[in-house]
């Protein structure tokens, strides 16, 4: 029924279509297979990591999708999940390596030899040229760990660069960083199913109803069971419209709420001193320092009634067993360490840690955004968790490695500063996969410009993205159903994804490309002649032994008969340890650290010409930069186009086409009005490319210590817009026309009906 | 109601809309979701409600009731089907006489199609797929009695009020507590 009746007849009540032209697969559909096969795997999407079976017909198709009762979900999928199939036989799939020659040309197919030696001759030319640091890598976590671990040791082994990271430090560094320095180690403390346990669930900066839908079954059987619920936002998310308590602070202002939290419970006695002094080091700075937020104090920082800071204190203060859970939303700051650190103060604070129903935990937004920092993709990091200035990790890793540790790079660049020092001209060469930085980096502008000041970029990708586009040579890898190996989930349970079909005829796996251009290269080539995920893995096993996340006990046969096992796992009969800290912390002392946290303005305050705060996120039916999800029928047609979301108070009706105009960009939304946004803040989703991408509008202001972009909060001016930003179509290879075009994505000019995107009726 | 039957609970709806995208992997109609989804209190907050066949008991399934053709049937168990496609005409009097809105017509085929509680899954002792993957339990599959265990504090009615009429359905509405006797108000009058 593709592209048939949309808008065509004018509709009596009641009657409508099915909306069937937009929520076609691209694909088609295939109906009543005889002698299907369900393999089970997991989604690849977030970092709730659903189980779900991939339907295959006789002949090696993947057609469609079947609820697994899995441990994590329990059969429950989003809208991204059911549908995340749909990219496996997609049009726009890549199926042959693209080059051009010069910039400004259009790509053309090459033979995989032709682009391989390509990548080669330009990787020895700039490396010779300038020096090895001068070629980066840049990655991602949406790939598997064997994957993430490989690209680390290429990096540092076969191209012998510093500038190795990921994506994840647009994501989950700022966590990582506070946990590091609190407990020694980067991971949530417990598993989801201790929500079941607990009498206070805090969330801060997580729109878990829209990012993690799933984990929002965990919330309710908690309630069910008494639970209170305590969400904090600047947005009345669906997660916090029935919470318990909603704290709708100015965004950038979390550590001041937390400090003030901090304060009524010191003050009321409502701290565990036993647990103070028994497991933690550092309480008497942090009591000093908290003791300035009083309520009305951090009330005036964030724009909040102080008797709601009262209310939070005490129901947190009082709960026998709570836990505490947050997201981007406090961590995508120039201060995203410290906002994670008053949290983690509030939980040390009140003992709530370490047992059953007390606990805390990031909410990793990856499908692998654990897995992918553990292994050795992070600029800073050897696999297990260890640190590349650690003299005795780096002798470890050396060795099984089969390199002299001195050959071993120091640490490098992070991911936004490898782009700047392309733009600054130190970077001269990048091979980039499972990122689309063009759509997800800040101040869009600059990133560009970063991208066209290289003198070769390679881009590895299953869909053409935005910045693959642009890249020099492009190289057609598979999608997560055509490929084996672990992920590791928000809670630190890692689980394997299982292979469905066959990659089609012309793509091959990162892994084959990653050990190809290695032996090609020359250097080191031996160490890179894995011949499958399981060969990579074998190796990571021994790599991660002793490290912080051991990972060492973890075999694919015990994960298969177990449905997923969390680390550390030290060994092949160890159970895998689903809670942390029971007994002791992951510091020398087994004791954790507090850090005394003084809150500070965001790096851009509102002014006159700028008056309003602008803030980012994601919706239910998007996953990133958009580059898998902007192609799915029935996600575009849920959520076609971005929109800025707006208070009434401001006089603008639901959509008009308004402009949001900051220092660096200016982009016109419809206007989605509702009552549930601060005033004061304008949200903005970020999926979508220029010239209607959020990010031409952001800040790239880092934290100085995570170097996380400030992606959640700058300010900006809104203005009565003449024509709302005509949203770009996912780009295809030359010659190809976009499936999305049928979509009608691109004329849409309205809102969506809710956050959540268009309702059925329309 | 029936006894196992389909529990609709607006206030756990996060309006993600993965029933909607689970519905139109259904076999029997893939690409036509058979559920609404509907952003109930647009611009005043983040509330949404899927809309299922609610199979109406008492009087007789008005959908089935209506039709001239004959063509929709009502099962022994209480499921009143998709109107047959050898049958329907396309005349869109159920669409019209539903009172919660539920069938449609596709308007290139002339047929219509609603929901039918996923009788090729629930027959065979599955849930729906609505209610298999909807990610917050909004959609529950189950008897009363299995609601309950599971959510001691829940409470559901089958009775719905348009105007002066009462019509009891197959299906259930968690409701606040105290309501559960009290028919549910059931939209425009």
């Amino acid at each position: 029924m593709k592209g048939s009746r949309r808008g065509t007849i004018e509709k009596a009540p009641g009657i409508g279509d099915f909306r069937q032209a937009g929520a076609q697969p691209a694909a088609g559909w295939t109906t009543h297979e005889k002698d299907e096969r369900l393999v089970p795997t997991h989604c690849c999407f977030c970092g709730v990591q659903c189980g779900m079976y991939l339907r295959v017909s006789t002949d090696g198709r993947v057609f469609g999708v079947e609820p697994r009762d899995h441990d994590i979900n329990k059969m429950k999928l989003c809208p991204k999940g059911v549908t995340a199939y749909q990219q496996v036989n997609h049009p726009d799939r890549l199926t042959q390596p693209l080059m051009r020659s010069q910039r400004g040309e259009p790509l053309r197919p090459v033979s995989w030899d032709e682009a391989l030696d390509r990548v080669v001759s330009e990787i020895r030319r700039i490396q010779e040229t300038y020096g090895h640091d001068a070629f980066g890598v840049y990655s991602g976590s949406s790939m598997t760990t064997e994957k993430t671990y490989l690209v680390g040791k290429f990096a540092r082994v076969a191209l012998g660069t510093a500038n190795v990271d990921y994506n994840g430090r647009l994501c989950m560094v700022s966590a990582g960083a506070g946990n590091k320095k609190a407990f020694n180690v980067d991971r949530a403390a417990n598993p989801w199913s201790d929500m079941l346990l607990t009498d206070v669930i805090l969330v801060a900066g997580a729109n878990v109803a829209e990012c993690f839908p799933v984990m929002t079954q965990y919330f309710w059987a908690a309630r069910d069971r008494g639970a209170k619920l305590i969400t904090v936002d600047p947005r009345e998310t669906a997660l916090a419209r029935t919470a318990d308590i909603h704290v709708g602070l100015r965004p950038g202002t979390d550590a001041a709420f937390f400090n003030g939290v901090l304060h009524v419970i010191e003050r009321d006695g409502l701290i565990d001193e036993r647990f103070i002094a028994e497991r933690t080091v550092g309480w008497d700075e942090v009591r000093d320092v908290v003791a300035d937020y009083t309520p009305e104090r951090a009330g005036n920082i964030c724009g909040l009634d102080p008797a709601l800071i009262e209310k939070v204190a005490r129901m947190w203060g009082e709960a026998d067993k709570a836990m505490a859970f947050h997201a981007r939303g406090i961590e995508h700051h120039i201060q995203g360490v410290g906002n994670v650190l008053t949290v983690i103060d509030l939980v040390l604070a009140t003992g709530q840690i370490g047992a059953p129903g007390k606990g805390y935990g990031t909410i990793t937004g990856q499908g692998n955004g654990q897995g992918g920092r553990e292994h050795g993709q992070k600029c800073d990091q050897l696999p297990g968790q260890r640190s590349i200035d650690d003299p005795e990790a780096r002798s470890y890793v050396a060795q099984v490695w089969g390199i002299d540790e001195s050959e071993l790079p120091q640490k490098g660049l992070t991911a936004v500063e490898i782009i700047h020092a392309a733009e600054a001209g130190d970077v001269k060469g990048l091979i980039g996969l499972c990122n689309n930085p063009l759509v997800s980096m800040p101040k869009g502008n600059r990133i560009r410009r970063g991208y066209d000041a290289l003198e070769f970029h390679c881009q590895l990708d299953f869909f053409l993205s935005e910045t693959a586009e642009r890249a020099d040579v492009v190289l057609p890898t598979t999608a997560w159903a055509e490929d084996e190996g672990v992920t590791t989930n928000a809670e630190g349970r890692i689980v394997k994804h299982n292979k469905a079909t066959e990659p089609p005829e012309g793509v091959r796996t990162d892994w084959w490309v990653i050990c190809e251009i290695a032996r090609r290269l020359g250097r080191h080539a031996d160490k890179f002649s894995f011949d499958s995920p399981r060969a990579i893995f074998e190796e990571l096993r021994v790599a991660s032994k002793g490290g912080f996340a051991d990972y060492h006990g973890v075999t694919y046969e015990r994960i298969e008969e177990t449905g997923g096992i969390f680390w550390p796992c030290p060994s092949e009969d160890h159970p895998g340890t689903p809670r942390l800290f029971e007994d002791r912390f992951f510091h020398p002392d087994g004791k954790a650290r507090f850090t005394a946290v003084k809150w500070i303005p965001p790096a851009e305050e509102p002014d006159e010409e700028f008056p309003m705060r602008l803030t980012t996120g994601r919706t239910v039916a998007h996953y990133l930069s958009g580059n898998q999800t902007r192609r799915i029928g029935a996600l575009v047609e849920q959520a076609p186009r971005p929109w800025v979301e707006i208070h009434p108070s401001l006089g603008f009706a639901n959509g008009d086409p308004v402009k949001v105009v900051t220092r660096r960009g200016e982009v016109t939304y419809p206007a989605l009005v509702v009552s549930t946004i601060r005033p004061d803040t304008a949200f903005v989703p970020y999926h979508w490319a220029s010239p209607a991408a959020a990010n031409d509008l952001t800040v790239d202001d880092l934290d100085p210590t995570s170097k996380i972009p400030e992606f959640k909060v700058c300010a900006c001016r809104l203005e009565q817009g003449a024509e709302v930003t005509v949203v770009p179509l996912p780009p295809v290879e030359p010659g190809k026309t976009p499936y999305s075009d049928e979509m009608g994505s691109t004329d849409d000019r309205r809102p969506p009906t809710a956050p959540q995107g268009r309702g059925t009726a329309r | 109601m029936m006894n196992r039957t389909l529990f609709i609970d607006p206030g756990r709806c996060i309006g993600c809309q993965a029933c909607v995208a689970a519905c139109r992997e259904c076999d029997s109609h893939r690409g036509r979701t058979m559920i609404h989804l509907d952003y109930v209190d647009e611009g005043n907050s983040a509330a949404a409600m899927p809309t299922v066949c609610m199979h109406c008991e008492d009087p007789v399934a008005p959908c089935a009731q209506v039709c001239p053709a004959d063509a929709i049937p009502v099962g022994p168990d209480g499921i009143v089907h998709t109107a047959a496609k050898e049958r329907c005409i396309g005349c869109e009097n159920c669409v019209h006489a539903c009172p919660f809105g539920v069938p449609k017509l596709d308007l290139t085929e002339m047929l219509q199609y609603k929901c039918d509680m996923c009788y090729d899954r629930t027959s065979r002792g599955l849930s729906t797929m609505c209610a298999t993957v909807c990610p917050t339990g909004a959609i529950f599959y189950g008897s009363y009695e299995e609601l309950l265990a599971d959510r001691p504090h829940s409470r559901a009615s089958d009775l719905f009020g348009f105007s002066d009429s009462l019509v009891q359905t197959g299906c259930a509405m968690v409701v606040p507590a105290g309501r559960e006797s009290v028919s549910v108000p059931g939209g425009y009058v």
